[in-house]
């Protein structure tokens, strides 16, 4: 068996995730990265919010909190406060931190404090059914737009980078691009922001015209290139800004 | 060769898609919870790929 498999509670799988789900990629790779960093269960404690990736804390053997809508950051930001010898991360998705948690996410970024922050954002409310949440691209269908989203998405990049601190972007297709910026983040001693851009088949998909997983994240592959400019990055480009 | 917890697997296909030789295909029996699950056949040259992309971890690769 894999030595990264240690972190996992195996028993609890398979995990309750649609098939081809990111969400268990997402897992896979911190898990990676966690185990050839040498965090276990002594210094390394997981937050996450609601939504598909909260789950995320049921299937780790680690300490662990499964907190309440929108307010991953802020226990995180206790918890990293009361013992500064902790890795703290945030596991959550795009409605989770940006809609309900959004002002969360201001103040953190302003103060600074030294947590990792994974968000994985599949661009819409997976969980509920497919409403438009704040990071889905204009001109997109969906349950509650269904005429053609008129916002635009919002900016993660700028909140984050506004403060000088850590903000990267990558996708489930892209797997060791992942690791490399988790490993990234965890050389930072400032607020970490990492969006991770996943798939969600049956509530963004479906409406889009993909007939698979598979094909969704072949699309990532096909829209997704690396950084020209190392002080910002654009809509379709992955990389890292400090 | 490969070895596929038939138990763990939901049959995203996944491996399937991404396999090179085309060695991995998909069952005509379903395991406990209900999914029809991925099951390798021969010609496998341990490039590693469906065991990178699994997100259910449940393939492992054995050299020879």
């Amino acid at each position: 068996m894999q030595g990264y498999l240690s972190l996992l509670k195996i028993k609890r799988l398979p995990t309750t995730w649609c098939p081809g789900c990111g969400n268990g990629l997402v897992i896979k790779a911190l898990i990676q990265v966690m185990e050839s960093n040498n965090l276990n269960k002594k210094n390394t404690v997981i937050v996450s919010g609601i939504g598909c990736v909260g789950r995320t804390t049921g299937y780790l053997k680690l300490d662990s909190i499964h907190t309440l809508h929108g307010r991953a950051i802020p226990v995180a930001e206790g918890i990293k406060t009361a013992n500064p010898k902790l890795n703290v991360f945030v596991v959550s998705g795009d409605g989770d931190l940006l809609a309900i948690g959004g002002n969360h996410l201001l103040h953190a970024s302003r103060r600074k404090t030294n947590i990792k922050v994974i968000c994985v954002n599949n661009r819409i409310y997976g969980m509920t059914g497919g409403q438009a949440s704040p990071a889905t691209p204009k001109k997109t269908v969906t349950t509650t737009t269904p005429k053609g989203n008129e916002f635009e998405e919002i900016n993660t990049q700028a909140i984050v980078t506004s403060n000088k601190n850590f903000f990267a972007r990558s996708t489930v297709f892209h797997l060791d691009h992942l690791k490399k910026m988790i490993k990234k983040s965890l050389e930072n001693k400032d607020f970490s922001f990492i969006e991770v851009i996943s798939n969600c088949y049956p509530g963004y998909g479906k409406k889009l015209g993909f007939t698979s997983n598979y094909e969704m994240l072949m699309d990532f592959k096909k829209k997704f290139e690396n950084q020209k400019n190392k002080s910002i990055l654009k809509k379709n480009e992955l990389g890292f800004l400090k | 060769m490969i070895e596929i917890d038939i138990e763990k697997c939901k049959g995203c296909k996944l491996c399937i898609e991404n396999c090179p030789k085309d060695c991995i295909d998909l069952s005509s029996q379903v395991n406990k919870k209900g999914y029809f699950y991925a099951v390798s056949k021969h010609g496998c040259i341990n490039c590693r790929f469906c065991a990178m992309m699994c997100p259910d971890a449940c393939i492992e690769v054995l050299r020879e």
